[in-house]
């Protein structure tokens, strides 16, 4: 794909609850889309790449970092993977304000050394700035969304991983951070795996589409292979 | 003061010197043994907490008897304390804020327990993603949003501590000005011609103390959910 590591590299199996999970994809593109039904298994691949999951077996890379890997018994806990993680519901910590939240993951990287992107630069582009004395409680759908997006943003991560960010969103609110990806896409220089079941998310916004049904791989390509051609791409 | 004779007084200081040390010795305990029983899975889990709970459906005089073979001076317990620390629990007003802490431990721990166990943990794994380790997170998301149930279970344990009986004077005696407390001496009271007037007047007190409690838990309570509230 690429002469040097690709930006993200999974192989996972994992069997749980009667649900077999088995995917295996790599990724250089600075906006990848999982797409599937409900139900695929989308979402245990972010955790997977995050570390909140644990494969049974397989291998999860990011930036030539090996994170998790079952056959050397490497696994990176969660908190030292640097993987930015906006949840499907936002999961803004509800005792704090909206500052505090965004600067909670900046602290724990700003120990290790490592230049953050800058608050206001993030601030001033996800457009949050008049929020941030306020609570999680009194925020819109489309606000803490934001919100979570700059939190995730502020940690530094090497990766970005977004579990449905536009589901619930009315179809203003959607356009509206659609857009914001896209800036994030292209001014943050990282990464992003985003999960979705919509088709034009993935047409708008992703150049790489991982589409999963029942737990498994089944195309890999741009959006115009995978889309449009059906089902033609060969293995990863 | 306040027509209080100075054996009363000295009873009712005992009373809230005693349920306030078993409380706090109790609550870093009782914070540590919620977590493990709310978040961790072990074998024998039942078994723990079934033992952390049976001050509360034993006999209190069983409890105090127990203290009193375990941590009085002969006992093993009782006698490793003083040979390390020189600390006497028998017929000591330490050893009737061990037994008050002890009765009141297990409304407490349940109470915490609880709290944490309704804390999202989908949070402490959004803060986990953010770099925060397990003791961060325990300490900057965890706690903070149990916080209301915890100071529920510290009044509950201190209300309970305060009107302790059966376990503290059958493990340290009714000695006034050393293990009488504000239950002991009503007793006491009950017990002597006359007396009548005064037990009434120190159950008013210990009525007085634990609705004074409880307001002020309301209040922090209140405080603390309207920073915490998640309405949508």
């Amino acid at each position: 794909m690429t002469n040097s590591e690709p930006a993200l590299r999974v192989s996972a199996y994992q069997k749980r609850n009667g649900f077999t999970l088995d995917v295996a994809f790599e990724s250089a593109s600075p906006l990848t889309a999982l797409f599937g039904p409900s139900g695929s298994g989308k979402t245990s691949v972010l955790n997977l790449i995050a570390g909140v999951q644990r494969p049974d077996k397989g291998c999860v890379a990011v930036a030539g970092h090996v994170l998790t890997d079952t056959d050397a018994r490497i696994f990176v806990p969660p908190h030292l993977r640097r993987v930015g993680f906006v949840f499907q519901d936002a999961q803004l910590f509800p005792h704090l304000t909206v500052e505090q939240n965004i600067k909670f993951g900046q602290w724990f990287t700003r120990k290790g050394g490592k230049s953050a992107l800058p608050l206001e630069v993030i601030v001033g582009v996800l457009g949050i700035g008049s929020l941030l004395k306020r609570r999680p409680a009194t925020l819109s759908g489309g606000e803490r969304h934001r919100v979570a997006l700059a939190r995730a943003l502020l940690s530094s991560p090497r990766i970005l991983l977004m579990d449905e960010p536009l589901s619930g969103l009315d179809d203003a609110r959607r356009d509206e951070i659609m857009t914001l990806i896209e800036r994030v896409r292209d001014e943050f220089s990282v990464p992003i795996v985003f999960v979705t079941h919509n088709i034009e998310e993935v047409r708008r916004l992703a150049s790489r589409v991982v589409r999963i049904v029942a737990g498994r791989v089944i195309a890999t390509g741009t959006p115009a292979e995978v889309l449009g051609g059906g089902s033609s791409s060969g293995p990863c | 003061m306040l027509g209080f004779s100075p054996d009363e007084w000295t009873a009712i200081m005992l009373s809230l010197r005693v349920a306030t040390v078993g409380t706090l010795f109790g609550l870093p305990v009782a914070l540590f043994l919620a977590y493990i029983l709310a978040r961790w899975r072990f074998p024998g889990k039942v078994v723990l907490d079934g033992i952390l709970h049976l001050p509360l459906v034993m006999p209190p005089v069983v409890t105090g008897y127990f203290l009193l073979l375990t941590f009085g001076r002969q006992g093993a317990i009782g006698n490793a304390f003083y040979e390390m620390f020189g600390i006497t629990f028998a017929f000591r007003w330490t050893g009737a804020a061990l037994a008050c802490g002890i009765m009141g431990f297990p409304l407490m721990l349940r109470a915490i327990r609880l709290s944490f166990e309704a804390v999202d943990r989908r949070l402490e794994t959004a803060a986990a993603t953010l770099g925060a380790n397990a003791l961060w997170t325990f300490l900057i998301v965890t706690l903070p949003l149990a916080l209301p149930g915890i100071l529920a279970g510290v009044i509950l344990c201190f209300a309970k501590a305060l009107g302790e009986f059966g376990a503290t004077i059958t493990f340290v005696s009714n000695i006034p000005g050393e293990t009488q407390t504000i239950p002991s001496a009503i007793y006491t009271y009950t017990q002597v011609p006359g007396g009548d007037y005064q037990a009434l007047r120190l159950a008013c007190v210990s009525i007085a103390i634990a609705m004074i409690a409880l307001i002020v838990s309301e209040i922090l309570n209140r405080r603390i959910q309207k920073r915490i509230a998640v309405f949508e």
